[in-house]
């Protein structure tokens, strides 16, 4: 069963100015991510992959074609997408178990209920004793394990994240990868996961989809077939040492059409 | 000094009581030793007695509490209006469109020089002195509001439509928390330029009032009585501005973490 379809997708932002061209961030694109499916996107900076996940989360609308999630029509953000996103969105103003329960509230969901839900996900990414904390109390990784809890909390049907691990040093990053393999193999979500990081993309995925430079279109996808439960040791293994050199071909391409 | 560090907290009291002190000796030094006559300037001491006695015997106490009531009840009139006018505008954009360009014209129409058409069409009452409040107040509070909530946070905003808000959600969960802080230090600050108009306001027809004492003075010649009269409008803004702060630092100190 598969879970989204993209169809024929394609997105132009139309130039602000006169005399300013419209910009066609995306070329009409196809995809289509499976039930429990883990896809990383990867592409240069500015190739239209983050585009595509605003697409799909329903905060853009798509010059054409058509976006399905279990056979429906995406119209709008809902809470059946979840989305970390690249800076940190934490409401300032709420704590961290309020923040997790963001969506809960909204629903109407019974404070015990809630409860039990947030005690659950703070656990999950490791933040017990931070349940009273502001956002601003807490580093990024924190932040962003937040982020990610409050997405999941709302049990959406796929998890879409923008390079949410961006921002963060190298060793957090690492544990933070570490962190959501680990959640989705035991919880099998289905997740679209944006980077433009080589090793981000392989270490997670089960299928890494690489984009063109802009207008972006995807160029290549490969099935990344590395055992589960993934330890961080198997980013020295021959087998990913070959995607990673693939890869790395691929997008140095790309990299220097963009920037030309 | 190193630029842009930050002072100890007793040496910061120290230095703000050294310029009060310095204020007074250079008003001391002018009035005491002739070099500005003293019916133009009366000294602080005779300043302070006099100001005294116009709260013991002058029922001195009665023209603070109107005027007090005067700004308060402007104020509120005015909020009440441009809070909900504001919020509106900055999260609708064709209700700013339709309001905005009138209220930044409005804004700049000085209301000390509506106190003579205020007098004709309402009278020298109590209404005429919260009109010039109002109008003082209001179009500057409805353009600060619509600005606040205009710089909302898209991100924030975003997160909320993901995890499942719809717009009044959105208003009531993101926009109104998120503006909160400012739009009460915008109250705040708003409330100060009430104090500047009231006086005005009180100058002409009025019969209680600081305002009102303070033209009866100038009759006089009584620059003591005066001075007193400005010192405690200080002094009320001052205390009201100090309340104002520490509600507001309470209501929302996440907005304080660093």
């Amino acid at each position: 069963m598969s879970r989204l379809s993209i169809r024929g997708v394609s997105k132009t932002f139309p130039g602000h100015k006169r005399n300013v061209p419209p910009t066609q961030a995306l070329l009409p694109i196809d995809l289509e991510v499976g039930d429990n499916d883990f896809i990383t996107v990867l592409g240069p900076s500015g190739c239209g992959k983050s585009t595509l996940l605003r697409l799909v989360a329903g905060l853009e609308t798509p010059t054409a074609g058509e976006i399905q999630l279990d056979g429906t029509n995406i119209v709008g953000a809902g809470a059946d997408r979840g989305v970390v996103f690249q800076s940190y969105t934490l409401f300032p103003w709420l704590n961290v178990r309020q923040n997790i329960c963001f969506g809960l509230r909204e629903k109407g969901m019974k404070l015990s209920e809630q409860r039990e839900i947030s005690d659950r996900f703070i656990a999950q990414v490791g933040l017990r004793g931070f349940e009273d904390h502001f956002p601003k109390q807490l580093s990024g990784g924190m932040q962003q394990r937040v982020a990610i809890a409050r997405a999941l909390a709302n049990d959406p049907k796929i998890l879409l994240l923008d390079e949410p691990f961006g921002a963060l040093d190298n060793q957090t990053r690492v544990l933070m990868q570490e962190l959501l393999l680990g959640i989705w193999e035991q919880a099998q979500k289905t997740v679209m996961f944006i980077t433009h990081d080589i090793d981000e993309a392989i270490f997670m995925a089960s299928r890494v989809v690489v984009f063109s430079a802009r207008p972006g279109r995807i160029k290549t996808e490969l099935a990344v077939d590395l055992p589960h439960p993934r330890h961080y040791t198997v980013k020295t293994t021959p087998e990913f040492m070959a995607l990673k050199a693939r890869l790395t071909e691929e997008i140095r391409v790309e990299a220097i059409a963009a920037d030309h | 000094m190193k630029l842009l560090v930050p002072v100890k907290r007793e040496s910061r009291i120290a230095l703000g009581v050294a310029f009060f002190i310095f204020f007074v000796a250079l008003w001391s030094f002018l009035s005491l030793s002739g070099a500005v006559p003293k019916h133009f300037l009366a000294t602080p001491w005779q300043t302070l007695v006099s100001g005294w006695n116009l709260f013991a015997t002058q029922g001195f106490t009665h023209d603070v509490g109107m005027t007090i009531w005067r700004v308060v009840g402007g104020f509120v009139l005015a909020a009440v209006i441009a809070v909900p006018l504001g919020i509106a505008m900055g999260v609708y954009k064709p209700i700013e469109a339709f309001f905005e360009p009138f209220v930044s014209f409005a804004r700049y129409l000085p209301a000390s020089a509506f106190v003579p058409l205020l007098i004709l069409w309402v009278g020298i009452g109590e209404a005429q002195k919260l009109t010039v409040i109002f109008i003082g107040c209001f179009f500057q509070l409805t353009l600060m509001i619509a600005m606040i909530v205009s710089g909302t946070r898209r991100d924030l905003v975003e997160a909320a439509y993901t995890l499942g808000c719809k717009d009044s959600g959105v208003i009531r969960r993101v926009v109104l928390p998120g503006a909160a802080p400012e739009i009460a230090e915008a109250l705040r600050q708003v409330l100060g330029l009430g104090w500047t108009y009231i006086i005005v306001a009180e100058l002409i027809g009025a019969s209680s009032g600081i305002g009102h004492m303070i033209t009866d003075s100038q009759a006089l010649m009584a620059t003591d009585h005066i001075i007193a009269g400005i010192v405690v409008i200080g002094l009320v803004g001052l205390l009201s501005d100090v309340a104002f702060k520490k509600v507001n630092q309470h209501l929302f100190s996440w907005s304080l973490l660093r």
